[in-house]
Order: structure tokens, then C-alpha cells, then sequence
């Protein structure tokens, strides 16, 4: 691996501006769907295939009673013990040198593996092209010694960028600062994850984030125990393609997005 | 700003009030956030809770329009616990100085109103002054008629019961903003005011911003780093078109635009020159001949001379008496009064309050010519919902204009930054930059007036029309040079003293400074704060990109040109106490040392007050040199006094027989109809703008914002949306007196009823960033369908912010 890098997103600077949503489209030549508002800021509802980050508006209620309105930038985590990329049958997804995860759209097949397995909701389909869509941390710009657009955009410092112990190490200081519930989010699980938060709740209050994100059993069961072993006889990787259905399960039909791909509504 | 972006964060306080920063000028957010992390507090006041909310130690809700009565109620906890800056406050403000005998206030007026006129005649809003014209002093404050205790008199009313129950904001939160920004009054401590639409839109829009004035003087916060009164402008270039005189009532460069009864030269210099026989008060404004003598050189160059008064009489003048605002025009339009209308940049349609009046005023247009990057309600009204082509008349121009990234020019930002910004690509198409477009209609026009002749075609005729290059194209640097001005002819300027040299200047060569500039001629400026723009050798200053900051106040005295003499910090003097000595020494703005100020470009060079013979007050634009705590500058009062806005809830102001700003222009058209405190209407609303949009939404042609913000909504409280039996996300119609529009519901937790004179209130908002031209199919919710065609009295800023509801499922 040649520099590991992370980025670090501290909620409790956010203001919700969305530069980083609009940068990461621009950047990244991505049409806009058509919406409607249903009633919230958030928009579109989630993430799309054309959509790879998306600041989620989400209001609480303290103990106190007082209104909270926390913004959360949602996108690809960069884990390193990556369940798409363990369940990619054909190596699209890779880890980088940076240790993000990207896609080489031309080798997925479509066949939606990476759909379940991952964690956060993240990887989605592009049905106009049949392939998977999502973040690739700006590989390219990374190879120019460029930040990801998105922490480009951000006005108030809330997302930044860096060598991975520096971008730890601030990240911890800051929750530390900012005391209450205030934590690191994403360095102890998956072998820690190349996006970082400063979550200024406890982890749970947020919406659609996992509080204990895992690779999937089925994975680490067909992966990593019966695939190694139905190498060595053909029956066992009978049984295996079996397994694998009864385990993995069907899939989840993926939302469509209301325009094609390659073209703006 | 009186400050600049930069400094907040050297701020120990801001409150953010008549503002959303967050979402309406995110960068200054960057610079707020600074401050947070240095450990100042950030106090949020407003009507809803919003992404500046957020990111604020604390929100505190307040019914919109009731500003004064909150800020009020700070002045009196301010004087009540004696939190002022004592020193600052004697000598840099009128507090000592003895209100005239015949200033009265009762019953909510002030002395010398004429009901008949809706004005005061303002002779007895002055202060005493001894026989050398010189204004009295008491510098123990003790005197029964000084400002200080009139001031005190005047907000003795405005108790923590009674600002409370007009607010709806609770007594706990009122008290702690008051704790918290009356510390500021420290020496050491710097509190500051970030404010925007919030408070401009409505009736009382200029005096809620003099009443947070009147604060930050009382606390020492004005000239200092981290103080002042910020006005958060707006992204199309707000400050740079007030600078250069888009409003009705000024000349650039904030002169006074003539009126009829002012016709000659002599006596316009006469009535705007200040005068003052106070040898401490710099009096900045007794150089007004000077600054309109070479604006008047630069638009009529050889041909204003001293015989013709310099071209004064071709210049347009005012009828006496009477405005022209966007107000006044669209109820002359409607009238059909008005032949032709140019709508430059601006989409009256959607942005001018009442829409429909204006809408209906646009059918009785001869000719209506739109400049802009998109089509717009505006340019398309004749095939608006509801209107039939066939019957509108009107002729419609709409030019394509160059965006902003389309052409080269100077922007200025809200901290007076004026920077030069280059041209990234082409415009599309036929599209042209205003300066060509403006050029090519001036160009036909003085055609046709030498080939057909005309009424008064000197004024075109004699214009020194001398902005275009070798192609016949706008030459904006050449405009610009214009603007910072030249010497006419060759001047040479002797040291009186004899010590320094001979001071050579050559016809032609540009001015280095406003303070060169001269009422015989020999100089021309079109706009005398930007004189000291250009070096004199021609070195464009708004194009310096220095990022050097030895002060490490965030000044960066040489990135652009900030004017007045890239001064970063206005009345920077009243930074240091009356010997030249900072007042903060931990951020040393300024210090005079030895002879003369060091830091940041000082407001005059003159010693600080301390030096009895040659030293100055602080406050140099001001006649007497000292910050006015009462003033005669506004139309409805020397001190600020809480009225209601024209459509509010209550039948009765609180504080007096006086319901609404007694000052307030009433138009009388069959369109112009009001509802106060009617059961028909009775939910207060507001309109804001929201981050993804720009103005009145030509963003919504850009296809990533429309995504985010695809439809106009409008924000209820959940206990609203309960007892009205609305569901978050389903369409609403919205009514006012004046018209009904469909919205989004959206229900939210942000927005909660107010407990007000006993009774609750409860309050809604839409953006305003909506209309029906585009994306196809939108529905026709421009928010200004509702708003009625009122404003403040001082500027005709409607009131966009305060006015009232119905609502009802569609």
C-alpha cells in the first residue's frame, strides 16, 4: 500500500450547505434525478447510483427537550475488511493503494453480490448500464494529489483529509473536545474504515447508520471457509452453489432511480 | 460590514440575528465557526430554527417583527446593570451631549408628527450646542435631558414582562442573550451583530438595525477587531451595487440623488456638505463638494465646466417629496402610469411583494425589456397561469445576458472587499455582458437624439463616452480607471511647510486617493470611495492576491481593495483609548506611536482625542465626530420604538396607541389589501431564501440544486400541523388577503407556537425562491403572491418578514 489515506467527517461542524453533494456530482459528471420535496430537506431520499453522497436531515429531541437537527454526510466507508469486495466474483471492486475501495465499472457483471453485503446501504445498481454505482474516494484526483471533491467544496472544515494516524488522532482530540456523546466513529469495526466520524450523538440516534457494522456471516462462511474448500473437490463446490443460495439469501429488489443512466432527467 | 468576514473569528460574541448565515452565506460560517472553536459564544435569534441554528450554542425563537422590543429590552438589562464601556461611551458616543428641550415622546410619537403627512417635521431631534455651535457636554451622564439618561427613559418600558409577551421569547432565554452579549462591554471582550433580510424586510427594518448600533456603541464594540454591525450582503454583488448606486436615492458612492427644488450646484453642495465648528471633529463629509464636483467631471468630462456648474443641471433629479422605489414603481405601473420598464438582472415577477399587483402592473407596460441568463416570470408574464396572451399588449425584450464567470469586473463582498475577478468562459450565444449591453442601448440613443434631436440631449449627448477598446467592446478597465478618477488637467501640489518636495501631478494620471480629489475640476472620480483603486501608475490594487497577515488579525491588507483606503475595519480609532492605547491588547488593531497610527489603515491621520489641540473624535463621517446614540438620520424617530408590522396578530401594540410604524407609506390601489389581526388570517408568516437557491430560483434551471430543493414548502410546527390535520409532505394551500398559493407541508419540530399577550401565536415560512416558469409544471408558488406592497420608510425594503396566513388542505 503506498499512503493510506482518510477522510474525516466532523458532524458537529457541519452546516448542511450540500456543497459536498453538488461537488461530488460535478466531479464525478453525475445527473440529477428527479425529486419531489416529501417533506424534509433531504433530498433525494437516499443514495442513488448518482448519488454517492447524500447529507441526511434528521431532527431529535434532547433529554432536555430541545431541538436538534443533525446533518449526517452519508456515503461509502472505505472499509477495509470489505464485504463487497470480498463477494465481487469478478474483482470490480478493489482496494486501492490509498486503501479506499473503487470500481472498475467495465469488469461488474451486474449480478448485485456487493448489494447485501455491504453494511451501509451503500453500493447501488445503475439499470441503464447494469452495473454497480458508487464512491470511489475520487481515485483519480487522489492519483493528482488532489482531495475528493467533496472535502474541496466544504466550507466550514467539517470534512478533511489525510494520512490515516493524523486523521485518527484529530479525530479523537476533537470528540474528546466536544465531550457528551460526542465519539470516533468508524475505527473499530471492519479493521477500521478509510471515512471517519465525529459524531456528536451516540451512534445509535443516527439514522441508518449501524451501530456495529460487520461483514455479513454468509460471507465469512462461504468466503473464507467453504469456497477454500470446495477447491479441492468438485462436490464441495456443488454443495457450496447450494449453500450459497440457502445462506445468502434472495436479493433485495434495488430501488430505481427516475431517470437513465448517463442522462439527466 | 463595518468589519469584514475574516474578523469574526476574532470575536468573543456574535449574535446571529436577522440573519441565517449558515445557509444564506456559508463561507462566513468558516470564519463564525473560528470563532466557536476559540471558545466565543454564537447566539441565534430567530423566528425559526434553522441549519444557523445548528451549528449555535443556542437558538432562541422570537415572533417575526418584534426586533425592536428584543434589543430594546438588551438596552435597558445594559443600562440597569451597568454593563456600558464607560470611557468609550462618554467620549465616542452623544451620550453626554444635552437633547433640546423641545424633543418630546408620548403615545408612541415623537415630537412634531403631522398625521396628515404620516411624518415628522424633525426641528426638536437635536441636541444643545454653546455659543461656538459647539454640542454640550456631561461627561457624568447625570444630566435628566442628556441622551445617556434619555435613552434610559426611553427603554424604561421595554421590562423583561412586557418584551416577553411581545416576543413570545421566554424571560430565561431573554435574560441569558442579555447576559451573554451585555459582557461584552467589557474592554477586553468584543461582542458582534450578524445580520441580513432578517431584519431589513420590514417596516421597522432601518431601526432594528440602529437599535443594535445604539447597542454595540453602548458596549464599545464599534471599530474594534471582533465588533461592529455586519450586514451579510448578498452573493450578487449587493455591496458593489449599492457602492455604485443601484438604489433610486443615491449617486454613487452614497451622494444624494437631486431633487427638483435643489437646482442648482451651490445649493446642493450647501444642503449635503456637514458642517461642523468643532476643532476636534474631523467632519469628513465637509469635502462633499469635492466628491461631487469630480463625479460630475467624470460623466460629462470636458464638457462640465465651472460655468455650467460641472453638467449639474443635466443631471436627473427626484420630484420634491417624492420615492421612487420598486414600491412606488409598481403602484405607478398599476396605475398605468409607467410606459417602459427595463427589468436588468431581476425578476420582478417573483421577487417584488404582491405579486399579483405586479403581474397585473406588467400588462400595462408599453414595453417591458428583461436582462438575464434565463427566461423568468417576468419576461414571460404575458403566458403566466391565469393570463390570457390575447389580451396583454405589452412588448417584451428579453436579452440574454453574460453569468457572472462570463466576464471580467470587480465584485465586492460584504466587508467592502472589492476584488477583481476574471472571466472563466465565453457567454453562450448572442449573450452580451451588461457593460456591452448597456453600451449598444446608450450608442442608439445618442444616434437617434443627433439625428432627431430631443428634450434635454445634453445629458446623453455631452456624456464622456469613452469605455470601449480598440473593438468597439465594454472596456471594463477602462470603466474602472473612470471609476477611481484622474486628474483633469496637470496639478502641482506644494508642501506648506516647504520641507517636502514639490507634489507633480500630470493631466491624465489617475488619482491615488479621495483625498486628492477637488471641487475646482481638476479632478474627475466616478465614484469617489473607490478614488485610491488604481496606484497612480496604474497597478489595479483589486487584483492583489497578498496573503500576508503580520498582524494575525486576519486584516490581509494586501489581498484586493477594500474601500474606504483599504481600510479593513471602519472607525478603527475608537479601537484605542483616549491616548492611542488599544483598549484590547491582545488585538491590536491600532496604536499610535510616537506620531502617527500603527496597524491597520488608520480613520485620519490626526492624534487620538487625548491631544487637546490636534486630536479628533473617532467617528469621522459624523459631524460631531462621536457615535450617534440619538440621531435625526431616520425618518420615524431619534430612538428606535417597537411597532407592529402592517399584518400582524394583535389588535394593540403593547407599548402604545401606535399599532404599526406611524411613518409607514399606505398604497391604495384596489390590489393593496390588509388583514391585521383578522380570524380569517390568523397565522404569522415569513419567507426566506434557502441555501440550494439563488434569489428568486433561477437556480432551478441548474438540475444537481433542483434535485435538493425540487418544490416550495412550507415549514409548520407539529402542534399546527396537528390541530389543522396536515401531514408532513402533503400539499397545502397557503392564503393571504391577496392571494393563495400551493406548498409542500412540511412539518417539522424547528418550528414551535409562541406564547403571546396571552394567547398563542403560531408561525409558518416558505422560501421565496419558487415560481411557475420553471421546471415545466411547477406550480405558481412565488410566496410574494401573499405579501403586501409595504416597507420601511427609510429605504422601501418591503416587508417580506412578517405578515399573515390562512391555510388549508388542497
Amino acid at each position: 500500500m503506498k499512503q493510506e489515506l482518510i477522510k474525516l467527517i466532523d458532524l458537529s461542524r457541519c452546516t448542511a450547505c450540500r456543497g459536498c453533494q453538488v461537488a461530488c456530482k460535478q466531479w464525478n459528471e453525475m445527473p440529477a434525478s428527479k425529486t419531489n420535496n416529501f417533506g424534509s430537506y433531504q433530498n433525494p431520499p437516499d443514495l442513488q447510483w448518482n448519488t454517492w453522497t447524500l447529507i441526511r436531515f434528521q431532527e431529535i429531541e434532547d433529554r432536555g427537550g430541545n431541538v436538534k437537527w443533525l446533518f449526517r454526510k452519508d456515503g461509502c466507508m472505505h472499509c477495509t475488511d470489505a464485504a463487497c469486495i470480498k463477494v465481487c466474483p469478478t474483482e470490480a471492486l478493489y482496494h486501492t493503494e490509498f486503501g479506499s475501495v473503487a470500481l472498475k465499472a467495465h469488469k461488474c457483471i451486474g449480478c448485485k453480490a456487493c448489494i447485501p453485503a455491504c453494511p451501509f446501504g451503500v453500493p447501488k445498481m445503475n439499470t441503464a448500464t447494469n452495473r454497480i454505482s458508487k464512491c470511489d474516494l475520487c481515485y483519480t484526483r487522489l492519483l493528482a494529489n488532489q482531495p475528493p471533491a467533496c472535502v474541496l467544496s466544504c466550507p466550514t472544515g467539517a470534512i478533511t483529509f489525510g494520512d490515516r494516524d493524523a486523521m485518527l488522532a484529530k479525530a479523537h482530540k476533537r470528540a474528546t473536545e466536544l465531550g457528551g456523546d460526542a465519539s470516533v466513529y468508524g475505527d473499530k469495526f471492519v479493521d477500521g474504515t478509510h471515512v471517519l466520524y465525529v459524531l456528536t450523538e451516540k451512534a445509535e440516534v443516527y439514522e441508518h447508520l449501524p451501530t456495529d457494522p460487520k461483514m455479513p456471516l454468509s460471507i465469512i462462511v462461504w468466503k473464507d471457509i467453504l469456497k477454500p474448500a470446495g477447491l479441492i473437490t468438485a462436490g464441495a463446490v456443488v454443495a457450496g452453489a447450494f449453500l450459497h443460495y440457502i445462506t445468502h439469501g434472495p436479493k433485495t429488489p434495488e430501488e430505481e432511480t427516475t431517470c437513465e443512466g448517463g442522462k439527466e432527467s | 460590514m463595518t468589519n469584514h468576514y475574516i474578523d469574526l473569528k476574532n470575536s468573543d460574541c456574535i449574535l446571529i440575528m436577522g440573519s441565517n448565515a449558515a445557509e444564506n452565506h456559508p463561507i462566513a460560517f468558516k470564519w463564525i465557526m473560528r470563532a466557536k472553536d476559540r471558545g466565543a459564544k454564537i447566539i441565534h435569534v430567530d423566528p425559526r430554527y434553522t441549519r444557523t441554528s445548528a451549528r449555535c450554542d443556542y437558538h432562541v425563537p422570537l415572533r417575526s417583527g418584534t426586533d425592536i422590543a428584543f434589543l430594546g429590552g438588551m438596552i435597558k438589562h445594559i443600562i440597569d446593570n451597568n454593563l456600558i464601556q464607560e470611557e468609550y461611551v462618554k467620549y465616542y458616543t452623544n451620550a453626554s451631549q444635552i437633547v433640546s428641550s423641545g424633543y418630546d415622546f408620548k403615545d408612541g410619537l415623537f415630537s412634531g408628527y403631522n398625521q396628515e403627512k404620516r411624518s415628522y417635521n424633525k426641528d426638536t431631534w437635536t441636541v444643545e450646542k454653546d455659543e461656538k455651535g459647539i454640542p454640550v457636554r456631561d461627561y457624568t451622564l447625570e444630566n435628566p435631558r442628556c441622551v445617556y439618561q434619555m435613552l434610559k427613559k426611553h427603554y424604561e418600558r421595554y421590562t423583561l414582562d412586557q418584551v416577553s409577551s411581545i416576543t413570545g421569547v421566554s424571560k430565561e432565554n431573554l435574560l441569558k442573550v442579555y447576559q451573554e452579549y451585555g459582557a461584552t462591554g467589557a474592554k477586553d471582550k468584543a461582542g458582534t451583530e450578524c445580520y441580513a433580510l432578517g431584519w431589513t424586510h420590514h417596516t421597522t427594518g432601518s431601526q432594528n438595525i440602529r437599535t443594535m448600533s445604539i447597542i454595540q456603541l453602548l458596549l464599545g464594540n464599534m471599530g474594534i477587531c471582533g465588533g461592529g454591525i455586519n450586514a451579510l450582503r448578498g452573493e450578487p454583488n449587493v455591496q458593489g451595487s449599492t457602492d455604485h448606486a443601484i438604489l433610486y436615492n443615491i449617486l454613487p458612492g452614497y451622494l444624494k440623488m437631486p431633487s427638483g427644488s435643489i437646482d442648482t450646484l451651490q445649493k446642493y453642495n450647501d444642503k449635503y456638505t456637514s458642517k461642523s465648528t468643532d476643532p476636534q471633529s474631523a467632519n469628513w463629509y465637509q469635502n462633499y463638494p469635492k466628491y461631487t464636483v469630480s463625479f460630475l467631471k467624470a460623466m460629462w468630462g470636458d464638457k462640465a465646466t465651472a460655468e455650467n456648474e460641472f453638467g449639474y443641471s443635466w443631471l436627473p433629479k427626484m420630484d420634491d417629496g417624492k420615492h421612487y422605489s420598486i414600491l412606488h414603481t409598481i403602484d405607478s405601473m398599476y396605475a398605468g402610469k409607467i410606459k417602459g420598464f427595463f427589468a436588468y438582472g431581476s425578476n420582478i415577477a417573483v421577487s417584488s411583494p404582491n405579486s399579483t399587483k405586479v403581474r397585473k402592473g406588467l400588462q400595462k407596460l408599453k414595453w417591458l425589456v428583461n436582462v438575464n441568463i434565463f427566461d423568468n416570470e417576468t419576461a414571460s408574464f404575458w403566458k403566466a397561469p391565469g393570463v390570457d396572451p390575447k389580451t396583454v399588449d405589452t412588448e417584451v425584450f428579453l436579452l440574454p445576458a453574460a453569468a457572472s464567470m462570463e466576464k471580467e469586473g470587480s465584485q465586492s463582498n460584504s466587508g467592502r472587499w472589492v476584488q477583481w475577478r476574471y472571466k472563466a468562459a465565453n457567454p453562450p450565444g448572442d449573450a452580451l455582458s451588461d457593460g456591452d449591453i448597456t453600451m449598444r442601448i446608450i450608442d442608439a440613443l445618442r444616434d437617434l437624439y443627433q439625428k432627431e434631436g430631443g428634450a434635454c440631449p445634453e445629458q446623453l449627448l455631452n456624456l464622456k463616452w469613452d469605455y470601449k477598446d480598440a473593438w468597439g467592446k465594454f472596456d471594463v478597465l477602462k470603466a474602472s480607471k473612470i471609476i477611481n478618477g484622474h486628474y483633469t488637467k496637470d496639478v502641482t501640489i506644494e508642501d506648506p511647510t516647504g520641507k517636502a518636495p514639490k507634489e507633480v501631478n500630470l493631466k491624465g494620471e489617475l488619482v491615488p486617493t479621495f483625498a486628492k480629489l477637488m471641487a475646482d475640476g481638476s479632478t474627475s472620480s466616478g465614484n469617489w470611495l473607490m478614488s485610491g483603486s488604481f496606484e497612480q501608475k496604474g497597478v489595479n490594487k483589486m487584483m492583489k492576491r497578498g496573503k500576508e497577515d503580520p498582524t494575525g488579525l486576519g486584516l490581509f491588507a494586501d489581498w484586493s481593495y477594500a474601500w474606504p483606503l483599504n481600510r479593513r475595519i471602519i472607525y478603527n480609532r475608537a479601537s484605542c483609548d483616549l491616548n492611542g492605547k488599544p483598549y484590547n491588547p491582545k488585538m491590536k488593531l491600532l496604536e499610535w506611536v510616537g506620531d502617527k497610527w500603527v496597524g491597520d489603515v488608520a480613520d485620519g491621520p490626526w492624534p487620538p482625542l487625548g491631544d487637546k489641540e490636534k486630536g479628533k473624535y473617532p467617528f469621522i463621517m459624523k459631524a460631531d465626530g462621536v457615535g450617534a446614540i440619538f440621531g435625526a438620520g431616520m425618518v420615524e424617530g431619534p430612538f428606535p420604538e417597537h411597532y407592529e408590522p402592517l399584518e400582524g396578530p394583535l389588535a394593540k401594540n403593547p407599548f402604545s396607541p401606535q399599532l404599526v410604524n406611524p411613518t409607514i407609506t399606505i398604497f391604495k390601489s384596489d390590489l393593496d389589501k390588509v388583514a391585521n389581526a383578522d380570524e380569517k388570517f390568523p397565522y404569522v408568516c415569513t419567507t426566506y431564501s434557502c441555501t440550494e437557491h439563488w434569489c428568486t430560483g433561477f437556480t432551478r434551471w441548474q438540475p444537481w440544486l433542483l434535485e435538493m430543493m425540487p418544490e416550495a414548502y412550507m415549514e409548520i410546527s407539529e402542534v399546527l400541523a396537528q390541530k389543522l390535520g396536515i401531514k408532513n409532505g402533503e400539499k397545502v394551500k397557503v392564503s393571504s388577503v391577496r392571494g393563495e398559493i400551493p406548498v409542500v407541508a412540511m412539518v417539522t419540530k424547528r418550528m414551535k407556537p409562541f406564547q403571546v399577550e396571552g394567547k398563542t401565536v403560531h408561525e409558518v415560512g416558505i422560501p421565496f425562491n419558487y415560481g411557475w416558469r420553471w421546471p415545466d409544471g411547477a406550480a405558481d408558488a412565488s410566496v410574494n403572491h401573499l405579501t403586501p406592497s409595504v416597507g420601511c420608510p427609510n429605504t422601501f425594503c418591503p416587508e417580506y418578514k412578517a405578515f399573515m396566513v390562512n391555510i388549508r388542505k388542497a
